[in-house]
């Protein structure tokens, strides 16, 4: 066996093994889903945000926190991450089912 | 590229130290929860979603949960109890072990828990979510028997329809005193939140009555969006006496429903004592709870400064800037459970990001928040500077009343990740 590819294939198993899984929630998506129901039989006016685009739920994210959005809450709770948080949240929702 | 034999050795031997094949991780771990409510069954949940190989058992001493998030709504007559009630069939249905017996003891050493009924439970790592316990000696005069005369309700269940049959058979024309304790205690807004919906069914249905809050704070939670509703919607049939204005009781006399305070002896037709309080007993023997009666933990992993393998989530725990709510009872579950199963596999968590939203029913229409973002910051849980607060005073009337929708659209969705 090609030598190179047992490196690499040990150096891919040792970086998911010491560090986070690549399907760990990034930091501040877990709690998303006490508002945001990751079921859809839950019946709330809250919008859901599994699946749905990241490209969409980033720019919402930054028009609350620039204020152009009106929220009730989430324009308080918006100010809380920063861009690149807010881009990994959005990414790991848009791969929830 | 070209690899010589020390570098293909090297790879090798690190694949070689690698604890199990990624598939069997966690096969034979065990992990036992303590508590099933907000915190302790979410924790249950995550850590059997994060990792199925894991044993996972939750341990809680009722077979039915009944929610204190919304029991005001119930003592304001706005809701039926049986709402804020939920069973484990779902989360024995996904794959955890749920056991109906209070536990009892906790040998930190041999890593086990002992259960009423004698079985004894090991454990890899433990999550210790037991809750609150009343302090029977923290209010002269206030014991057990006194709360089936002048009820807590601070517990959901037998106590919220205590207090809502007492309103219901007072006279119009009476007094109802709730008296709320200094902080830390189990949902800050709580008292507030219950004297206006108090004050709501006084107006709707005995006019002539009023609810006092004696208090033993100059400040509390959301107090000028709350302070705000009241002016605006109870002005005749709501006060709050602070403690600057004399408002900390310091004892009770339950046979003749009298709150004393410096200054006076209220007499009440119907009396809320919401006493002090501290971690629930099983924390005090685990070790777990510090002198203050409450448990400090890391505030990466959650798990107990003091006892190692064990984690605490929820209102026992000593979170830095969040509040005791459900909201972040779940929150912190969610981190704890993905601590935990890193843990077990020999990851490192990642640091963590929490979010508190608090919501508070002031009238059936009228709701407000307060909302918080943390982060570990000189171990402990610190606030994101910047954001979260309380609904602003100055926003529209329109968004009390999808404050209140939203409210309720929490409540379910909160509910339904939990125990659904």
């Amino acid at each position: 066996m090609d030598a190179t590819r047992i490196i690499v294939a040990a150096a891919i198993v040792l970086a998911s093994a010491n560090v986070a899984h690549a399907a760990d929630a990034p930091p501040g998506a877990a709690s998303c889903s006490g508002c945001h129901a990751a079921s859809a039989s839950v019946q709330t006016p809250v919008p859901p945000l599994n699946g749905r685009p990241a490209a969409d739920t980033v720019s919402q994210m930054a028009e609350f926190k620039s204020g152009a959005r009106k929220g009730t809450i989430m324009d308080r709770i918006a100010k809380g991450f920063t861009e690149d948080e807010t881009r990994a949240i959005a990414a790991w929702y848009e791969q929830q089912k | 590229m070209r690899t010589n034999r020390r570098q293909f050795l090297k790879a090798a031997s690190a694949a070689a130290l690698l604890p199990m094949p990624a598939i069997a991780q966690g096969a034979g771990q065990k992990v036992v929860v303590i508590g099933g409510g907000f915190a302790g069954a979410s924790a249950a949940r995550f850590i059997k979603k994060g990792n199925p190989q894991i044993d996972v058992t939750l341990v809680e001493a009722s077979p039915t949960f009944t929610a204190c998030p919304f029991s005001n709504l119930v003592i304001g007559g706005l809701r039926d109890l049986r709402a804020q009630q939920f069973g484990y069939d779902k989360i024995r249905a996904a794959g955890v072990t749920v056991v109906i017996q209070p536990a009892t003891g906790v040998d930190a050493q041999a890593k086990s828990i002992t259960l009423a009924n004698g079985t004894k439970l090991s454990y890899d790592r433990m999550v210790m979510a037991p809750g609150i316990d009343l302090r029977w000696d923290g209010l002269p005069g206030y014991t057990e028997q006194a709360a089936e005369i002048m009820p807590h309700a601070w517990k959901a269940g037998e106590q919220t329809l205590l207090l809502r049959n007492q309103l219901e058979s007072m006279a119009d024309g009476g007094t109802v005193v709730i008296s709320a304790p200094a902080n830390p205690f189990r949902c800050p807004p709580g008292p507030y939140e219950r004297a206006s919906l108090i004050a709501h069914y006084l107006k709707t249905k005995k006019p002539k009555s009023k609810v006092i809050i004696l208090d033993a704070k100059d400040a509390f939670s959301k107090q000028r969006a709350f302070q705000q509703a009241w002016q605006q919607l109870y002005p005749d049939h709501l006060e709050w006496v602070s403690l600057s204005k004399g408002g900390k009781v310091n004892s009770v006399d339950a046979s003749t429903k009298t709150l004393k305070t410096d200054f006076s002896d209220v007499k009440a037709d119907v009396a809320n004592i919401v006493p002090p309080q501290r971690a629930a007993a099983i924390a005090q023997t685990a070790g777990v709870a510090d002198r203050t009666g409450w448990c400090p933990i890391d505030p990466v992993t959650l798990e107990s400064k003091l006892v190692p393998n064990i984690h605490v989530v929820g209102d026992a725990g000593i979170m830095g800037a969040m509040p005791k709510s459900a909201f972040s009872a779940n929150s912190q579950a969610k981190v704890c459970a993905a601590a935990v199963t890193a843990l077990l596999a020999g990851r490192t968590p990642l640091e963590p990001r929490l979010i508190n939203t608090c919501y508070s029913v002031v009238a059936p229409d009228y709701g407000i928040t307060v909302a918080g973002v943390y982060r570990p910051k000189d171990g402990v849980l610190a606030d994101v500077e910047g954001a979260g607060g309380v609904s602003p005073l100055d926003a529209p009337r329109e968004n009390r009343a999808l404050e209140a929708e939203f409210a309720d659209g929490w409540f379910k969705t909160i509910t339904g990740e939990v125990f659904g």
